[in-house]
């Protein structure tokens, strides 16, 4: 393989980390929260298309995904019900625990409704073909999740910057009191901020697992570290940075293949994370902030 | 004066009691029984709360890189303590054990607290800087980032890159685990019961005040970090004991959570509280609730359901979940365990003497 | 002449192309109660923070019994930025940190009361007392430093017995009526062991009775440990009752200085609070 394969592959990855990576800076931007279960609702999204496409094998392949796309922004929205809004005015640190134990939760979960084995990936048409472009033979997936995740993130923007409830989003993650004195519904703003991301989320596992064919109770677990990475080096709270930075993590890792470092490539990504933090610890796009005495 | 003796006095009772438990199972328990593994087991996770709850708990540090600390503890330990004769054969992959020695089990396991400790003060200097969850996904990145490393083919001759490490010494006997670990929990309880123990809890109560009240953020963080993982090093060890085999896969990511939530369940900010939890979470997930996994049958021939391997971690998470959500205090809160105001609360309900004797806790 | 204390030059704070505080000098002698007052926003807080190592200045020095603690130049993006004077007479950058302060002398409270929420009354002293210690980390865990222990626990009791404190010692200093958190964080910043005592707004929130005890207070903690007082205050009572003399900033600029008869005479004074009624 050239190096523009693994640049292309590496666009890919950082395409799909991208949209989890958008989850995570979304509600870190509204309730200043590490929802440390994101990765695990990645997992949990491939394992419904598993069991959806075997339990269903008469639904067509689009329909199964929307489907699952669907039951995914339900269980987000559970997860955000029952696990953190009750922790509303709690320290921040009682939430993030809270999301630990969602994540440990469904690991376990998972691993006792699969046995704890790997299960196949069904082939996904179309995206699971193999294509050729600028002269390298991969999987449409792979050409194409950066471009779905940069259209996706276009859109997204546009939402936030041009819609009613754009403006409230922004309102609410600006200053959670005002915003609920001047009349925001916060807890539905939460609500569609975690739908979006679920739905984000959803669409980023079928790209990611239709290039890896096997999904375990731990299979979020790398990737959304990944993505949580990526969102921290791109300015947690910012969704371009999201995408920059996975773009970077991806591109960072691929190449780390490409020269024949891949043991390292998770040293480099959190390398990269820990020298962003103590640099500039806000991140590429972050604001700063000051604490008032 | 004399209250306060009273209070020490029955809680020394209670640890002498303890001891001579532990004792006990230790010699009369058969071989077999779970008792042993599950012990070892919570006495490593006893002393890795602890220290861990120095730091989440006392000094207001969340911190999330014990995985890191725990590793570099174990392999420091595992490597020095294999038998001379026995390291060719640990270390074939690699030609041989660069180290040549074997230390005793007491040295060894200081130089493990030694190593992680080390590893600390380095990356404290530019980590603590940061500020709560930017400090908790430095220190997690730092965790990854070791056991990334230690893996390394060109590592091989000092961790034995990703084969496991094993023949080293392990005591199987009870008493051992609960020394090491008994002994560490004494020292953290004297320091945060000292001057440095009070500047700790100043710097997690209010940063600003703390400083303005002269103690120096950076040295005490550091401190309090540095020492968190000493102990942290230590209980890497002892987890090396309880295996009998050190391998990078074990200290991942999700092994510093279970501890974050063992410390959740006993109460940020009460040791005694960490030591309970630890023994509920192991003996729970490893033996009390080991029935959940069995396919069970009912004297009709019908099967139970739900119960099924993985079942127990279900139940075992969704308690979890319960606590964390609705019983955010944990066991004990932020108080120690005083077997004096317990016997005092449990003679005011039979006195009925409530108006004085009733919430004497501390 | 007395010894002056604290010396404050040409101290200006610049937050991007805001003049918070611009070109204050002060003087304040030893035995000195000196009080910095303007109406709300002239910078007074931000005056004080950046006396007292929390905030970096932009421009200025200051010196703390002729010692040297904080000098500043514009520097970096600021050089283009800078707004104020005498940027040219600083060449140094530093600024020592609220703790080394502290260590040299300087005690501060705060206008939002910061206690240590989770400690007693008494473990709130003991925990000041902690920058004067002697021992290190060994000697203290393992107990050697008995004495000294027994010593700072004393030296605390008998803190709190001067402030009246000691009768609650066991309470959590946070459930305490606001009055006395107020007069326990003073005994907190007085088991430091100052010299130069520094307060914003201790009557904040307080009815005039309270603020009539808080006046012989400070009157009172002034002869005992022979302290030198510099305060923010926004009750005038207070402030001319207490004050041996007074410096009005106004948008960050000083707008005058001399004894309370002075002050309250003086023009410019009265119009920069015009409109705003004496309150109590």
């Amino acid at each position: 393989m050239n190096i523009t394969s693994y640049l292309i592959r590496g666009l890919a990855t950082g395409g799909q980390f991208a949209l989890v990576a958008i989850g995570y800076t979304m509600v870190y931007g509204i309730l200043k929260l590490i929802n440390f279960a994101h990765g695990e609702l990645f997992m949990v999204s491939g394992i419904l298309m598993i069991y959806i496409v075997a339990d269903l094998p008469t639904l067509p392949i689009g329909l199964a995904i929307c489907l699952m796309a669907a039951l995914t922004v339900f269980i987000g929205f559970l997860i955000e019900k029952f696990a953190y809004s009750p922790l509303r005015s709690a320290p921040r640190m009682s939430v993030m625990i809270s999301a630990i134990g969602v994540s440990y939760l469904l690991q376990n979960l998972v691993s006792y409704i699969t046995g704890g084995l790997s299960k196949q990936f069904p082939d996904i048409p179309v995206i699971g073909e193999s294509v050729r472009f600028l002269g390298i033979k991969d999987k449409l997936t792979v050409f194409l999740s950066p471009v779905i995740a940069i259209v996706l993130t276009v859109i997204l923007v546009q939402i936030i910057n041009h819609t009613k409830f754009g403006m409230a989003m922004r309102a609410v993650s600006k200053d959670f009191e005002t915003s609920q004195l001047m009349g925001i519904k916060i807890n539905r703003v939460i609500s569609i901020t975690f739908a979006i991301g679920a739905f984000l989320a959803a669409t980023g596992s079928v790209l990611y697992f239709a290039k890896n064919t096997g999904i375990n109770h731990l299979s979020g677990a790398n990737p959304g570290l990944k993505a949580f990475i990526a969102a921290v080096v791109g300015g947690i709270g910012s969704i371009p940075g999201a995408v920059v930075g996975a773009l970077i993590i991806g591109v960072a890792e691929s190449l780390a293949k490409a020269f024949g470092l891949a043991d390292f490539s998770d040293v480099i990504s959190f390398g990269l994370l820990i020298i962003i933090l103590v640099v500039k610890p806000t991140g590429i796009f972050g604001e700063k902030t000051t604490e008032k005495v | 004066m004399w209250e306060k003796n009273k209070r020490t006095i029955c809680n020394l009772i209670l640890v002498g009691l303890i001891i001579v438990l532990l004792i006990c199972i230790d010699t009369f328990a058969p071989a077999t029984s779970m008792w042993f593994s599950v012990l070892r087991k919570v006495c490593t996770f006893a002393l890795a709360a602890v220290s861990m709850n120095l730091l989440n708990g006392f000094t207001g540090l969340f911190s999330l890189g014990q995985a890191g600390f725990m590793l570099l503890g174990a392999y420091t330990y595992a490597i020095f303590t294999i038998p001379v004769n026995m390291r060719s054969n640990v270390f074939r992959n690699y030609g041989d054990s660069v180290i040549r020695f074997q230390m005793p089990l007491v040295l060894a396991l200081i130089l493990a607290g030694i190593v992680a400790a080390f590893f600390a003060f380095l990356i404290g200097l530019p980590v603590l800087r940061l500020k709560s969850d930017y400090l908790a996904i430095a220190t997690l990145g730092f965790a990854e980032i070791v056991r990334g490393l230690v893996q390394l083919q060109s590592f091989g001759p000092v961790t034995n890159g990703p084969d496991p490490i094993n023949m080293f010494t392990a005591p199987k006997s009870i008493m051992v685990y609960a020394a090491i670990s008994g002994i560490s929990i004494l020292i953290i309880v004297l320091m945060i019961n000292s001057t440095y123990g009070r500047a700790f809890k100043a710097i997690r109560d209010d940063e600003i005040a703390a400083e303005a009240m002269g103690i120096n953020l950076a040295h005490h963080k550091r401190l309090s970090f540095v020492i968190s993982s000493f102990f942290c090093g230590i209980a890497g060890a002892m987890m090396a004991m309880c295996n009998t085999s050190v391998s990078s896969v074990s200290f991942t990511t999700s092994m510093t959570y279970q501890i974050l939530l063992v410390v959740v369940i006993g109460g940020i900010g009460s040791i005694s509280g960490s030591i309970i939890a630890a023994f509920i979470f192991y003996a729970s997930s490893e033996w009390w609730l080991k029935f959940l996994d069995l396919e069970t049958y009912t004297k009709a021939g019908s099967k139970v359901p739900l119960l099924g391997p993985g079942f127990r971690m279900v139940v075992f998470s969704v308690l979890i979940m319960i606590i964390v959500l609705f019983f955010r205090q944990g066991i004990m809160g932020t108080r120690e365990i005083s077997v004096y105001d317990g016997i005092m609360k449990i003679r005011s309900v039979f006195v009925k003497d409530k108006a004085k004797g009733g919430e004497s806790h501390e | 002449m007395s010894k002056n204390v604290l010396r404050v030059e040409n101290l200006t704070m610049q937050f991007g192309g805001v003049v918070a505080v611009n070109n204050l000098t002060m003087e304040i002698n030893e035995g000195e109660i000196v009080a910095l007052i303007g109406p709300n926003g002239a910078g007074k807080t931000t005056a004080f923070n950046a006396i007292t190592g929390v905030y970096e200045p932009t421009n200025g020095a200051v010196y703390f019994n002729d010692q040297l603690i904080i000098e500043n130049h514009p520097q970096g993006k600021m050089k283009k930025l800078y707004a104020g004077k005498n940027s040219d007479m600083y060449k140094q950058a530093i600024v020592k940190t609220p703790d080394e302060l502290t260590k040299l002398g300087m005690a501060r409270t705060f206008q939002n009361i910061r206690l240590f929420k989770s400690m007693t009354v008494f473990d709130n002293v003991l925990t000041a007392k902690h920058l004067r210690r002697t021992s290190n980390i060994f000697t203290a865990t393992f107990k050697l430093n008995r004495e000294e222990e027994q010593r700072m626990r004393e030296e605390t009791a008998e803190l709190l017995k001067l402030v009246e404190l000691y009768d609650v010692k066991d309470e959590i200093a946070t459930g305490l009526p606001y009055g006395k958190q107020r007069k326990l964080e003073i005994a907190r910043a007085l088991a430091t062991e100052p010299s130069l005592l520094l307060l914003d707004e201790p009557a904040a929130g307080m009815n005039p009775q309270e603020t009539e005890e808080l006046t012989k207070f400070i009157h009172y903690i002034r002869e005992k440990f022979s302290l030198t007082i510099l305060l923010i205050e926004h009750h005038m009572n207070l402030v001319m009752d207490i004050s041996d003399r007074i410096y009005v900033i106004d948008f960050g600029e000083e707008i005058a200085e001399g004894v309370p008869a002075e002050i309250q005479a003086n023009k410019r004074v009265i119009d920069a609070y015009l409109g705003v009624s004496e309150d109590e």
